[in-house]
């Protein structure tokens, strides 16, 4: 019965770091850049959150709606004044650029918030560690669950938003071809800020998350930030379906991993990621075409 | 080379002549410097090499072969965890730093083939997964005692003024062999082509430029280094946790290190070492807002000084100090067209 509880927690996990995944997935789709400091913004986030409920005793589910635009718009920005000067300064910069922004974010945090691990848990009551039975001894934890739902609306969501909204054909067509998209009249510049603004806001999202189901410290960022990459890579790069996949792949290789020993979480969890590596090289397609494959309008 | 074209094709120029003979001196001196200085300016300068080291490195994979790694201090680990089990295992102390470095570059081979068939970003995380992965099984070795570290004990052979020396005198050599090995790859075929997989690798593997090769090399050579790098380390600070020598911050100070004196020049890592060496000498002790300063300085080259501030002078000025690649000469203008110049070395403007 242990191994079924753990199956089900090790899927549930999966579905947090697919929340997790989603906006460096995206964010890879649509401009090729892999944001370093990813993981280190969804901290940023939690931290916000923090500071919201521990000063007013609102919400943290109230105190999102006041963040997320925040970290949206900082999302925004770091397009406008940093990635798009990135860009056009080759494909390395932009990794430069964003693993100095991560150390700036989590040495800013440590200056503000010291070295303290902390957790929301305490600010949403019961809902932290209620749980629903499924048989007399297996059980759900309702928040790894309401995660779990809510990684798979927002994929989905985001899936129908780049099929059906005229917006979302932008983003689209300016992820296949950024020229010929501004050359029949798309304002890439404009595309590429709100994507950047999608990705930030929701790795916000997922820091928010992190931090009510677990703990967090101003240096948790790099360790999201591999969780996050290795659930993208196992799903497959750029697909928002297969993160799904990947990240439901590495919650169970990583819980499967912490029944066997204390250090195997995160051992397991790396391991099963340079199998996947190893796996597709061995197959011969680990080259990623980028993009976003599961939404191509025509065949590669 | 002919004159009648109206330009030549020279590699040394009199300023590259004369600051060759001026490093050769230089080295000279340093090497008579445990003899000459008291005890701190020695450990410093021993710091300041194994900086020097890990900036060259950094810089030949990044700069030159256009790998970007966040993991290198994977090998920095490895190269002091190795020397650890080779000295527990009995191995003379001195000569398990060098083999411990080897052992560890040895291992980036079976890394590099899957690591290499990655591109930019997916490779800049994925060395960052093999660091976290090598540091969390070092730290179940029992040798080790987890994250409280063990201590290198057979340094205890040596008195404290005599493993200052050797400790030096090694540092002082890795550094030199390590400079002229990239200086040696760098001039010759491989220097032509890794730039140009650096450039454009599906234009380079057209035109027969053997890409993977060319990149195993470097990535070996990076590895190698700083493994050697860690394993100088352990001799001058002894004690080896798992948790510093496997840190992020490693990579920082090479991304700094780099980007400040200029990525993809020979010169300007050495100069960004110094500039890093003196930062950390005055600042280190104000915490983490120098991490955040380090941080910032990196975003702020990456953007706007791209070439760094050696990549800089050297656009402007056509100075050159060691002949790393080849330059054109109009004749009949005065002095070294720069723009020329620069585009003659393959390097990115």
């Amino acid at each position: 019965m242990i191994w079924v509880t753990q199956l089900l927690n090790g899927i549930l996990l999966g579905g947090y770091y697919a929340l997790l995944a989603c906006g460096l997935s995206f964010m890879f789709g649509v401009m090729r850049i892999i944001n370093l400091a990813h993981g280190d913004l969804a901290i940023l986030s939690a931290c916000l959150v923090f500071l919201i409920a521990d000063t007013t005793g609102i919400s943290p589910f109230v105190a999102l709606i006041v963040v997320l635009p925040v970290m949206a718009l900082i999302g925004w920005g770091l397009q406008r004044w940093m990635l798009e000067r990135s860009l056009r300064a080759g494909v390395l910069v932009p990794l430069l650029t964003t693993f100095g922004l991560a150390i700036v974010i989590e040495n800013g945090l440590f200056e503000y918030f010291g070295a303290d691990t902390r957790s929301l848990a305490p600010y949403i009551g019961d809902f932290a560690y209620d749980s629903w039975a499924i048989t007399s001894n297996v059980y759900i934890g309702s928040l790894a669950a309401l995660i779990f739902v809510l990684a798979v609306v927002l994929l989905g969501g985001l899936k129908l938003f780049l099929t059906y909204t005229p917006l979302g054909r932008s983003i689209r067509a300016t992820a296949e071809d950024p020229d010929t998209a501004a050359l029949v009249g798309i304002n890439t510049r404009a595309v590429y800020a709100i994507a950047a603004a999608i990705a930030v806001a929701t790795a916000g999202l997922a820091g928010v998350f992190l931090a009510m189901r677990a703990v967090f410290s101003p240096y948790s960022g790099p360790e999201q930030l591999i969780f996050a990459f290795e659930a993208v890579v196992i799903g497959g790069i750029g697909s928002l379906s297969g993160t799904l996949v990947g990240g439901i792949v590495l919650g169970v290789a990583q819980t499967f991993g912490a029944q066997i020993n204390p250090q195997g979480f995160l051992i397991t969890g790396h391991v099963v990621f340079l199998a996947v590596l190893a796996g597709r090289l061995a197959l011969g397609g680990l080259r990623s075409r980028g993009g976003i494959p599961g939404l191509r309008t025509r065949p590669p | 080379m002919s004159t009648d074209r109206g330009f030549v094709v020279e590699r040394w120029t009199r300023l590259s002549a004369a600051s060759s003979v001026a490093a050769g001196v230089i080295l000279v001196i340093l090497a008579l410097a445990p003899l000459v200085f008291d005890a701190n300016v020695v450990d410093n300068l021993t710091t300041l090499f194994i900086y020097l080291i890990l900036s060259v490195m950094w810089n030949a994979l990044a700069g030159y072969a256009g790998l970007v790694s966040v993991g290198q201090q994977a090998f920095f680990g490895l190269g002091a965890y190795f020397t650890i089990q080779l000295s527990y295992h009995g191995v003379s102390v001195y000569p398990a730093l060098l083999l411990g470095a080897l052992v560890a570059g040895i291992l980036s081979l079976p890394i590099s083939v899957l690591m290499l068939r990655l591109r930019s970003g997916e490779f800049a995380i994925g060395m960052w997964v093999v660091a976290e992965l090598a540091h969390l099984l070092v730290a179940l070795d029992p040798l080790i005692n987890g994250e409280t570290g063990v201590s290198l004990i057979g340094l205890n052979a040596y008195g404290a003024d005599d493993r200052r020396a050797f400790n030096y005198w090694m540092a002082l050599a890795a550094m030199v062999v390590l400079l002229a090995a990239v200086f040696v790859l760098l001039r010759g075929r491989l220097g032509a082509s890794v730039q140009a997989i650096r450039d454009d690798e599906d234009a380079a593997e057209s035109v027969g430029v053997r890409v993977l090769a060319g990149k195993r090399t470097i990535f070996f050579l990076a590895a190698f280094g700083c493994a050697l790098a860690g394993s100088l380390w352990l001799a001058t600070s002894i004690s080896f946790q798992p948790r510093t020598y496997f840190g992020i911050q490693w990579t920082a100070y090479m991304i700094f290190m780099v980007l400040v004196g200029g990525l993809g020049t020979f010169e300007g890592p050495i100069l960004g070492g110094i500039i890093f060496f003196l930062i950390e000498y005055f600042f280190g002790a104000t915490g983490v807002w120098y991490l955040v300063g380090l941080g910032g300085a990196a975003i702020v080259f990456a953007l706007f000084l791209p070439r760094g501030l050696w990549g800089t002078v050297e656009e402007k000025f056509g100075i050159r100090l060691l002949p790393v690649g080849y330059r054109l000469r109009m004749l009949g203008s005065k002095g070294p067209d720069a723009g020329l110049a620069a585009a003659q070395d393959g390097q990115k403007p």
